[in-house]
């Protein structure tokens, strides 16, 4: 699949963003986070900023943005519309939660405890839009959702960090809570590349023609000659020794290296601000590279159309 | 309501019959001339006269070549095009309401004026049938020339699908595949008529008729192949048997 770059910063972006509002929310009602104003404020502009502008950069993908409101209207069947409907309804609770911990200091409410539940609904509501795509495989994979859902968490809890070393001192719960999040990215991606690797496929030339019955179906000559918009969009591949370099990078940057450094910062060995700044932009990366493979390694059924033997 | 029908009242549509469908394309352009003037935006071409011409296209042919284990490879030309799906996804996967199954025919189609151009429909498709045309930012498919088929302007000749119309062999047809006793209906009985991708549990209304089995290879082309000892068309008695068996007597 075409790896679009707005489509990426949008769900790495606003997956960090409501992984952040996930453990705001779930968290510092209950006193485990820092309550002061500063990290409070900051923490969570950082988030909802992180959500809009990639919720705005997912509008960028669209032929007509203008009639984008539309997309609220079929939640009843679309994940789409799904993902839109309640990612604008997650900003009410976050908002009122925002206003009780930062103008009221009333951080026990309800409204923690909301935004933390919506936000995870949003992630999921995401994932769920190419994880119920039967034509893509290795989109409709079991461990897409909950994969989606952790490095959400994973990077905003990284953020969260970073907001902590720099308006005070890091709660040790908090980096504890990072690093068994990448621990646990890192183990469900690992796991998901291992069962997709190994999936066996389940349409070939011969279903998709339905001449499979005769022979070994092959493509003797295309429709066209200059791939359509279908092939651009959908036969998008990329080299096997690419694909390895990209899982390293995703295992280093986006796993290891932030797991590392947040380790040596509770080992209290490295210095706060500089080191939660290099695991932020080191999973960030990470990230990108992992979603940018989601697309880059995932194919279509329809490629049995145009000559290729499996997906 | 992007939500699909329970049931409609008539299923209409294709059966495409791939014994005799020679791969002229004469489907593909009409299609593309009837409806990139007809139903919604037009069907728009990018650089038609340069090096890359690309454009929108309702319908495509493929040919494949189909190798048998014990048997010569055959050509099968093979149209591609919306199968009008019952449990079309689609329909469902679309946020806005645009891309919707009409409960009276079955027939899939969009609203352009809601369509916002996410490409979600034709991700969802297995067919490859969606085509987002790049000039008006919206997604094209078959409309199974719902401008033609209920078009009482047109001569009753003319009330089918232009690419039905327009094939030479008649490798096409067009009706209601809900209906036992429709013509298209006993094709799909009596051919065999074949679901594409079953697997992908859309239940495409559109059916494909295999290729007639074809005759066994002529024993002259076997023995050419220096797989027989037999002389050509000794399978008969008569002069070659007669030469056969003296020419053996020969040692």
């Amino acid at each position: 699949m075409h790896p679009a770059a707005s489509v990426i910063f949008f769900t790495t972006a606003s997956g960090a963003g409501y992984g952040m509002l996930v453990l705001l929310g779930a968290l510092a009602p209950s006193g485990l986070l820092p309550t002061d104003r500063w990290f409070g404020g900051v923490a969570l502009a950082l988030a909802l900023g992180l959500v809009t502008a990639g919720l705005l950069s997912s509008t960028f993908h669209l032929h007509h943005p203008e009639r984008a409101w539309r997309a609220f209207s079929q939640w009843r069947s679309a994940w789409l519309s799904r993902e839109g409907v309640l990612a604008c309804l997650t900003y009410a609770p976050a908002v009122l939660f925002a206003a009780s911990w930062l103008y009221f200091e009333a951080l026990s409410g309800v409204w923690g405890p909301i935004t933390a539940g919506m936000a995870i609904l949003t992630i999921y509501s995401t994932s769920m839009i190419y994880a119920s795509l039967k034509t893509i495989p290795r989109w409709h994979h079991g461990l897409v959702p909950p994969v989606y859902l952790i490095i959400g968490l994973a990077s905003g809890a990284v953020w969260l960090v970073a907001v902590a070393a720099g308006v005070g001192e890091i709660p040790g719960l908090l980096l504890y809570v990072a690093l068994a999040g990448i621990a646990s990215a890192a183990a469900l991606k690992l796991l998901y590349w291992r069962s997709v690797d190994a999936a066996a496929p389940s349409s070939s030339p011969g279903t998709a023609t339905a001449l499979g019955h005769i022979g070994t179906v092959r493509q003797l000559e295309a429709p066209h000659t200059v791939d359509n918009w279908v092939m651009r969009e959908m036969g998008f591949s990329i080299a096997r020794k690419h694909i390895r370099k990209l899982r390293r990078i995703t295992v280093v940057l986006g796993f290891a290296v932030p797991f590392v450094v947040l380790g040596g910062l509770a080992a209290g060995s490295l210095p706060e601000l500089p080191a939660a700044l290099l695991a932020v932009v080191s999973v960030s990366v990470g990230v990108v590279a992992e979603r940018w493979l989601f697309f880059a390694e995932a194919r279509h059924v329809v490629a049995l159309y145009y000559g290729r033997v499996s997906v | 309501m992007t939500s699909l029908p329970k049931g409609t009242a008539r299923k209409l549509g294709l059966v495409i019959d791939l014994d005799i469908c020679v791969g002229c394309h004469a489907c593909v352009v009409s299609c593309k001339e009837w409806n990139t003037s007809g139903y919604g935006a037009a069907l728009s071409d990018q650089e038609p006269y340069g090096d890359e011409p690309t454009g929108s296209w309702l319908n495509r042919v493929h040919t494949y070549e189909v190798t048998p284990s014990d048997a010569p490879a055959q050509i099968v030309h093979f149209p591609r095009s919306c199968l009008h799906c019952e449990n079309a996804p689609c329909v469902t996967v679309c946020p806005t309401g645009a891309s919707y199954k009409r409960v009276e025919d079955g027939i899939v189609l969009v609203n352009e004026d809601w369509c916002i151009g996410c490409g979600l429909c034709a991700w969802s498709c297995p067919y490859g049938a969606r085509e987002m045309d790049q000039r008006a930012g919206v997604m094209k498919k078959c409309t199974l020339c719902i401008d033609r088929i209920y078009n009482e302007n047109l001569p009753e000749i003319d009330r089918e699908p232009a690419c039905v119309r327009a094939c030479p062999t008649r490798a096409r047809h067009f009706g209601d595949l809900n209906d036992p006793e429709s013509s298209v209906s006993r094709l799909v009985q009596t051919r065999g008529g074949m679901d594409l991708m079953p697997e992908q549990g859309t239940k495409p209304v559109n059916k494909y008729l295999p290729p007639r089995a074809k005759r066994e290879p002529l024993e002259s082309f076997a023995s050419q192949r220096g797989d027989s000892d037999r002389n050509a068309g000794s399978r008969s008695a008569g002069l070659l048997d007669w030469l056969d068996k003296a020419l053996e007597r020969l040692g």
